[in-house]
């Protein structure tokens, strides 16, 4: 029996269907990938599943609890790290930590065991009687992490959660994530536009595009199903038509200015493919990555540059408005 | 007790940001004190009702519009809670709507209860320097005003908090509770007696539940009232009550 269950999960806005008859079934203990564009559905999904947002049409089981029917039971086996600022910036990070742990009815000796140990985890340490305010946006970041993480829930929902971090506080946040898994057998589902992140995470993933499941399986399958390696192309006057018929050739896809071919055991056939187009600007050989499976399945790259009404810009504009706000 | 220790800790966020926020509390004193000095003192040099003197007249009247102001405009903290997302934190933890609304409203009422508390010591000041004759605070007195003010509070946050779960901008706030306070504050006769009234003026004058809250508070402090203070207490109830009422139905469909 899945801990996840989505049953034709369904969200419509007017006209546009964010998320679109979703059936999935995510197991306990694992740490699954819900990776795709801006705009994917992702965080309709989570908001749905998180009991914020209701379904158009469908449901969702979780942790044995229906999503419409019994919500309360829902909202106590479940945490979520939002890809939003949702903290009081008026209040120090350790009173924010302190109100989530009342919120959440932890006894007061637990509570403040784990607030001391979030808190080294995100190093926010010294900087916890600080008020929020007056935190930066990475900073801000990590104590909603450190906040998401505190109750040890049953599942937890991450959204978009290393969004405008540092690659060193990156790094820190996926190992205590391996780690919720390992220790606390924590059920852990991750959205996210990281290829690279999704793939260092996932046990399983699924990718997703205008609110439907193209693909679904581990990282590993999903870049073995491309059958072969990329080899990058650049030439001038490249005719492909006479590599369309060789067999080892598995694809074949512009990008950029460049050609993108799909080649089964490349390093054996480069040379042949070298000899047959003449001269060549560059060639490059790499495995596939989860780029490619995107590209592949979507026929387009993921949407490259930080995602409109981002994180950050959101942090920033609420910063802003704080300011004047009491 | 889980729903308990969740209206604790947000009694304990509202009354930490407030305390924190010293510009609004200093304003929510200076501008009552405009009213009383100002209004009180300019119109009180031509104005006398009976033996009663103008200043001591609207002074149960600046105690309630500062009730009024600040309580109402109290809702606007929920349009900023959800546009920072802290409400979505609140919602998707295991607490009940209504347990998050009596958690505002008893912040909201923890708020404007200190403001009132620090206008009375300030009226307690003037009365020692021979200001405001024939006003009577006393413990008893103040203590039942603190009650009917606490009453009225808790409907008026209501208010508040209703039309503010169910917008999206502070600006549309702020135009509509403008709509509202205003003629709420005009209309409660905290200004005028409202014993001899223009026959035309008169029905809006009663249908607004201030009124009652003036004139028990008046009865209380001054002695002087249209109506018996149980009468007025009741109706003030009433008012409170039906807005709880609405204000949890309200919660129950705010939308994030």
């Amino acid at each position: 029996m899945s801990i996840i269950e989505t049953k034709n999960l369904t969200k419509k806005y007017n006209s546009l269907v964010a998320v679109d008859n979703l059936n999935l079934q995510i197991e306990e203990g694992e740490i699954f990938g819900l990776l795709g564009p801006n705009g994917a559905g992702k965080t309709t999904t989570l908001l749905m599943l998180t009991t914020l947002k209701p379904p158009t049409s469908g449901t969702a089981i979780i942790n044995n609890f229906d999503i419409l029917k019994m919500s309360h039971n829902v909202r106590k086996s479940i945490g979520i790290v939002f890809q939003d600022p949702s903290s009081d910036e008026i209040l120090t990070g350790y009173e924010n930590l302190k109100l989530h742990g009342w919120l959440y009815d932890m006894p007061d000796t637990l509570r403040e065991e784990r607030i001391k140990e979030v808190l080294e985890l995100v190093d926010l340490t010294s900087r916890k009687n600080d008020r929020v305010k007056k935190y930066s946006g990475g900073m801000r970041r990590r104590l909603e992490l450190a906040r998401g993480l505190m109750h040890h829930p049953k599942i937890l929902f991450l959204d978009e959660p290393t969004l405008g971090l540092d690659p060193q506080s990156r790094d820190y946040i996926w190992t205590y994530i391996k780690k919720l898994q390992l220790e606390k057998k924590i059920t852990i589902v991750i959205t996210t536009h990281y290829m690279d992140e999704a793939d260092k995470l996932c046990n399983r993933l699924a990718i997703i595009d205008k609110g439907k499941i193209i693909v679904l399986g581990t990282p590993k399958e999903l870049k073995k199903q491309l059958g072969g390696d990329i080899v990058r192309l650049k030439a001038e006057n490249l005719n492909v038509d006479i590599l369309k018929n060789l067999s080892y050739v598995k694809r074949i896809n512009s990008c950029d200015d460049e050609i993108c071919l799909t080649v089964e055991n490349a390093n054996i056939h480069l040379q042949e493919i070298l000899n047959l187009i003449g001269k060549v600007d560059s060639v490059e050989i790499r495995t596939p990555t989860l780029d490619d499976v995107f590209l592949h399945y979507t026929g387009r790259g993921i949407r490259e540059g930080a995602p409109e009404g981002s994180w950050a810009e959101k942090a920033m504009s609420a910063g802003l408005q704080g300011g004047q706000r009491r | 007790m889980s729903e308990l220790k969740g209206i604790y800790a947000l009694w304990y966020r509202e009354f930490k940001v407030f305390l924190r926020e010293r510009s609004r509390v200093i304003s929510s004193i200076i501008n009552p004190l405009l009213w009383l000095l100002i209004i009180g003192g300019g119109l009180g040099s031509a104005v006398n009702f009976g033996n009663i003197n103008y200043q001591t007249f609207i002074y149960p009247g600046i105690l309630i519009q500062t009730a009024l102001f600040s309580s109402i405009f109290f809702g606007v903290y929920i349009i900023w809670d959800k546009k920072i997302d802290f409400m979505k934190e609140v919602l998707v933890a295991p607490m009940r709507r209504t347990s998050l609304f009596i958690g505002k409203i008893l912040g909201g009422s923890t708020d404007t209860l200190l403001q009132i508390i620090i206008l009375l010591i300030i009226g307690l000041v003037f009365i020692n320097i021979g200001l405001l004759p024939g006003l009577n605070l006393n413990i008893f007195s103040i203590f039942l005003t603190l009650a009917f003010l606490l009453v009225t509070t808790v409907g008026l946050i209501s208010i508040g908090l209703i039309i503010g779960s169910q917008m999206e901008s502070p600006e549309g706030f702020q135009l509509i509770i403008s709509f509202l306070i205003f003629p709420m504050f005009f209309l409660s006769g905290a200004l005028f007696p409202i014993s001899n009234l223009p026959p035309w003026l008169a029905p809006f004058i009663f249908v607004n539940p201030v009124t009652y809250s003036v004139d028990g508070i008046r009865g209380i402090l001054l002695g002087f009232s249209q109506f018996n203070t149980a009468f007025d207490f009741g109706i003030v109830s009433l008012f409170s009550l039906i807005m709880i009422f609405i204000g949890t139905y309200a919660f129950k469909k705010m939308k994030i």
